[in-house]
């Protein structure tokens, strides 16, 4: 499992109110959230963001809320991978529970800028920053975390695993 | 090694003998809660877990309360989805418009949470109930779903940060204030992933309610879970609204903890978190003049009787600032009732207030008292994060019901101690 894009780069307690406002909160519909992604700190990502872009934060990245919708609206914008010093524990949860993957490396945070381009190779934690030709490791996922993440979430590793049993 | 209250608690319902920081367990539930925000998503989820009905039809609760009454079309579609959910799995704890309050008053109140319970809740001030020595946390909707599904959710054990009460608070100082000092030390992940263990000589001179806010408040440091000890004050409440045999844990004297912080409650000030995080705490007397818009007195946080019965003693025989809106939302039916018969309502009403039926309404910038670009706010809410209560260029200062009371009167930020002289 790999993902690949350019940076978009925010800074410290990125809350899960500016990731989606709450009054956008009237509906659960993934397109409809991610329109309104970062939109109260960053009114230029949804414009700008493309498919398999990452998004590089430092600490207490997705701090308040136990909104899903939040680690939703940035899936289903397109970012690939987040890459943060810290997390909040249930922006955490939810965001590898709905199979989005994100990885702690306050190394690799020190050493990515906006716009630059990085790989994250997630079977062996390899961050590499492409621009800058730095290269950075991070705990890789364990394999059902890899297995969680690849079966679109945890309903998803859950019905799977049902299946096989 | 002794375990934290937290930490037994995760053991008796892992089925463990004993568990230690970082371990991961699997973990029975108790309740398992959701709101019209949450849950929708949660029952989306719920079919690809392969079951067809809920663990346990008794250990589900349903709360409408952030978008409700319905505030437009889409919000009722999503409160319709609960409704319509509730009466296919005939779930018991489901509160519609007329037995809803705001979900983290209601179970107490409802007695749906005993000492020593476990309980999840997708929404992040699912933490309040370790007022009442449960431990409880906040989660999101897949979570929710699996636990409707399952009966059960994973955890990492929690390491602890241990907080030795003594004192008691001067006048109109009370747990927001507490809480509010505790952020502004420990930062908005001052207890990242840890439990916040409140006992001391202290925890006694404090009520439920008082309790109940700064349990509330621990995932604003970051924290999993806020927990107090059970004594006479939370048996007394227990006994009020619970049937169960409250199950009472406490830490063992070797219990370990990360930090241990002692604080005089008699050294705590009125507290107020400016914009735009709640550990950005000044003091009441070094706020300056902050000239507001509206006042919000209400929310999981401070929608208590007894915060309801803070604000009106400041209120009584005073008029509101022509320039200010002031916002009552009583947590519950209950609360409400009891404001009513108190004749707190007729307080409000005199001195210029609105007072609401029960809604998170405007502390999530929902609905009833959302707030214009380059207003502000004192508000008794949790949340101070841009654009939380309206338009991004509007503020959300965080407080106390005295000090939300006096700010109305004053029409600036106000120290309730000084409201003669406004």
């Amino acid at each position: 499992m790999q993902a690949r894009g350019t940076v978009f780069r925010y800074g410290d307690n990125v809350d899960t109110d500016v990731i989606i406002p709450a009054r956008y909160l009237n509906t659960s519909n993934h397109k409809e959230l991610a329109q309104h992604c970062m939109e109260d700190i960053d009114q230029n990502f949804i414009k700008q963001v493309k498919k398999g872009d990452i998004m590089v934060a430092d600490r207490n990245f997705g701090c308040g809320s136990s909104r899903e919708h939040a680690p939703i609206a940035i899936k289903e914008s397109g970012i690939s991978c987040v890459i943060a010093r810290t997390y909040a524990r249930i922006f955490y949860r939810n965001a590898i529970n709905i199979g989005l993957p994100i990885l702690e490396c306050p190394e690799a945070c020190d050493g990515i800028k906006a716009g630059d381009v990085v790989s994250v190779d997630f079977s062996t934690g390899t961050i590499t920053n492409e621009t800058t030709k730095k290269v950075f490791h991070s705990e890789p996922f364990p394999p059902f975390m890899q297995d969680l993440i690849s079966s679109g979430g945890l309903a998803g590793y859950i019905a799977k695993r049902g299946q096989q049993a | 090694m002794g375990m934290t209250m937290t930490q037994k608690i995760l053991a008796h319902h892992a089925n463990l003998p004993s568990v230690r920081a970082g371990q991961l367990i699997m973990a029975d539930l108790d309740m398992v809660l959701g709101n019209d925000i949450t849950a929708p998503v949660a029952i989306n989820e719920f079919p690809k877990f392969g079951k067809k009905t809920v663990f346990d039809k008794d250990k589900v609760a349903l709360v409408p309360d952030h978008f409700s009454p319905n505030k437009d079309i889409k919000a009722a579609e999503q409160c319709k989805c609960l409704r319509t959910f509730a009466g296919e799995h005939d779930i018991t704890n489901y509160f519609d418009v007329g037995q809803m309050g705001i979900e983290h008053a209601l179970l107490p109140e409802k007695g749906l949470v005993g000492a020593g319970d476990l309980v999840i809740g997708a929404d992040s001030h699912t933490c309040t109930y370790g007022a009442l020595g449960a431990f409880s946390t906040g989660v999101g909707s897949t979570d929710m779903a699996c636990g409707m599904a399952t009966g059960q959710a994973w955890f990492k054990v929690p390491s602890a940060i241990k907080f030795n009460l003594t004192g008691s608070f001067a006048p109109y100082v009370c747990g927001k204030d507490l809480i509010l000092h505790i952020i502004g030390m420990i930062g908005v992940d001052g207890a990242l992933y840890q439990s916040m263990e409140f006992v001391g000589e202290g925890v006694a001179n404090m009520n439920i309610d008082d309790r109940f806010t700064v349990a509330n408040m621990a995932i604003e440091a970051g924290a999993k879970n806020g927990i107090f000890p059970v004594d006479e004050v939370a048996l007394a409440y227990l006994k009020e609204h619970c049937p169960k045999e409250p199950v009472i844990y406490e830490a063992d004297p070797d219990a370990e903890y990360e930090r241990v912080i002692d604080i005089d409650l008699s050294t705590i000030k009125s507290t107020v978190s400016f914009p735009h995080l709640p550990s950005n705490t000044r003091t009441i007397d070094e706020v300056g003049e902050v000239r507001i818009d509206q006042v919000v007195i209400g929310s999981c946080t401070n929608g208590h009787i007894s915060d309801l019965r803070q604000a009106a003693a400041i209120l009584k025989g005073r008029k509101v600032a022509k320039h200010v809106r002031a916002l009552i939302f009583p947590a519950t039916q209950e609360i409400w009732k009891q404001a009513m018969h108190e004749g707190l309502f007729d307080i409000f009403v005199d001195s210029g207030c609105a007072v609401s039926t029960p809604t998170c309404g405007p502390c999530l910038g929902g609905h009833m008292g959302i707030l214009a670009e380059g207003e502000r706010a004192v508000s008794t809410t949790n949340r101070n994060f841009v654009g939380r209560m309206g338009h991004v260029k509007s503020e959300v200062y965080l407080a106390s019901p005295a000090v939300a009371a006096a700010s109305a009167v004053a029409g600036y930020i106000a120290d309730p101690n000084k409201v003669e002289e406004v």
